[in-house]
């Protein structure tokens, strides 16, 4: 791997960039491997890393059905943030975001981390309770968030309207370690690593189904480019969990919707932090390229279209131009959706299944980005011990069947 | 956004409309003697089907009655719409969408 470093830079710089090397192979796929992670996403090419990484597990390849980085990885609003309710939760997304202070050093690849502040907007009595609740409740858990009055709101962030709209702003709950980053790069960063300690990349490679022995344990995959042997798999699908668990008999307690985004013709830097609001309904950043993010909401219905209404954006829209006045006559470059995996009570799975040898990461649904590095260690960690990790061991399948759910309904900044 | 065929009241836009769910989910008669997996089954596990799907919709802010309604969920056609307590209608019966 060719290590990027402001000397390599300035170095292949005087050459004019001719002499980089790409920055994975794109090899054939083996008859057989010592696992399979199927789903190139953020969070599938992350554990092929700890796997390789930590666990010595060097005979590892990534199946993709597309291109790596092309499902929800490359489709989110990139919002970071770890002030969850649950004490299982609040432990899960911290570990990631710790992760997230050190991504870039670890893989050598600049995943544009930027903890520039998530705040969350109260606009109800309502809310001011909820989100006084989370404040409290994470600083037992050690995990930083502040409750902001109104006028503190706006000293962070003096674009908002807070007042003379229809639910005025009546205070925010504020994480300062919270930010964004950049999708891409995550999954780019995760695929050359991964790379360099030799796991194999593949694309255009759809699963289609799974084999199983006499003992019903995980045996093979067939793919788009032929069977591969694998003992242990470990599924990585997002919005298509459900489809591939199918393959194995295995179902799970998900629903798909469609979720979109949107991006403004970029401007100058103008908003300073990441600002969601739940009860009007809308999320948004600035990238560093300086479009303004924009999330909408999931549409009414079940689907794998990865698009969704035209009325879902443009509700996201009204409400930005309700707190912030002064993008009215800011023009939407693209929108998107992607497929997410969307639990009953909002929180993830990263468990064992009843089939051995075949493991799953799934239920992210709207905000999963957040705990890409953490989520991508502790499902390797699951599948080299065959057995979950302290973390993650709360979030079972079993859970909905035992009444042990880790309700995040609440806490999903925005209802989704 | 969808143009959704009530079966009452004819085509009409999305936003008269509540989506419920998947459909044909019966509750259990007497709970308390269902094991723990078949109520599980009955409160979260959903087909969560690529392809035809059988769900309710609630025409809300139109007649104000639930339907039914087979929808591929790769392309969001419609394939056909019924009333309740009738069963889903045979696939080779149903208009093929259009493409
Ligand atoms: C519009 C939008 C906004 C969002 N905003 C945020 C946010 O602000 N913050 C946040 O934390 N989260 C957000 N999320 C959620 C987040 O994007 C996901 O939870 C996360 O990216 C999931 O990562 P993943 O690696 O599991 O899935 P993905 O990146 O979707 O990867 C799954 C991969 O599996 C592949 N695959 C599927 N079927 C097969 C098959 N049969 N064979 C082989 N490969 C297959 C797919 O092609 C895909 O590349 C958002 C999502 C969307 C859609
Ligand atoms: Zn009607």
């Amino acid at each position: 791997m060719q290590r990027f470093s402001g000397f390599s830079l300035l170095r292949r710089g005087l050459s004019g960039h001719r002499d980089w090397q790409p920055q994975w192979r794109k090899p054939e796929p083996k008859a057989a491997y010592d696992a399979i992670i199927v789903g190139g996403g953020g969070h599938g090419l992350g554990a092929a890393y700890y796997l390789a990484k930590e666990h010595n597990l060097r005979n590892v390849a990534v199946l993709e059905k597309g291109w790596i980085g092309g499902g929800n990885t490359g489709r989110n609003t990139t919002i970071i943030r770890s002030n969850y309710l649950r004490d299982e939760s609040a432990a899960l997304y911290d570990h990631a975001l710790k992760m997230w202070e050190g991504l870039s050093q670890d893989l050598n690849y600049n995943v544009m981390f930027s903890q520039r502040g998530v705040m969350m907007l109260a606009h109800t009595v309502h809310d001011v309770q909820v989100f006084k609740r989370h404040v409290h409740a994470n600083r037992a858990n050690r995990v930083d968030n502040q409750w902001l009055t109104c006028e503190e709101a706006r000293a962070v962030c003096p674009l908002l309207r807070t007042d003379d709209i229809r639910y005025p702003v009546l205070g925010a709950a504020f994480q300062s370690r919270g930010g964004t980053a950049r999708h891409d790069a995550v999954a780019w960063g995760y695929a050359r690593a991964a790379d360099a300690l030799g796991v194999d990349i593949i694309e255009n490679c759809e699963v289609t189904g799974i084999r199983r022995d006499a003992n019903g344990a995980v045996q093979a995959l067939e793919t788009a480019r032929g069977l591969i042997q694998a003992r242990k798999v470990g599924v990585c699908a997002a919005g298509h969990s459900s489809v591939i668990l199918k393959m194995a008999g295995v179902r799970l307690p998900l629903e798909s919707y469609p979720l979109q985004a949107l991006v403004s013709e970029p401007v100058k830097p103008i908003f300073p932090c990441v600002v969601m609001s739940n009860t009007i309904h809308a999320y948004i950043s600035q990238s560093d390229k300086g479009e303004l993010v924009i999330g909408a909401g999931t549409d009414a219905y079940t689907s794998y279209t990865q698009r969704g209404g035209l009325h879902v954006t443009s509700h996201a829209l009204e409400a930005i131009c309700e707190l912030f006045p002064m993008f009215r006559r800011m023009r939407m470059l693209r929108s998107w959706g992607g497929i997410v995996d969307v639990s009953p009570d909002r929180s993830p799975i990263i468990a064992k299944t009843p089939v051995p040898g075949l493991y799953v990461n799934c239920g992210w649904g709207t905000g999963g980005f957040k705990a890409t590095p953490g989520s991508a260690h502790l499902f390797a960690w699951t599948i080299a011990h065959d057995r979950p990790h302290a973390i993650n061991a709360p979030f079972t399948i079993e859970r909905f069947r035992d009444g042990r759910l880790i309700d995040e309904a609440a806490a999903a900044a925005v209802a989704h | 956004m969808l143009l959704i065929d009530c079966p009452y009241c004819g085509a009409r836009p999305e936003l008269e409309f509540v989506y419920g769910g998947q459909a044909h989910v019966a509750r259990p008669r007497n709970p308390a003697e269902c094991s723990d997996e078949q109520w599980a089954d009955f409160l979260y596990w959903r087909d969560n089907s690529r392809g035809v799907h059988a769900e309710r919709w609630r025409h809300t802010h139109g007649c104000g009655q639930f339907f039914n309604a087979l929808r591929d969920t790769t392309n969001d056609h419609f394939l056909a719409t019924y009333r309740v307590g009738e069963a889903a209608p045979a696939l080779e019966r149903v208009a093929r969408p259009r493409t």
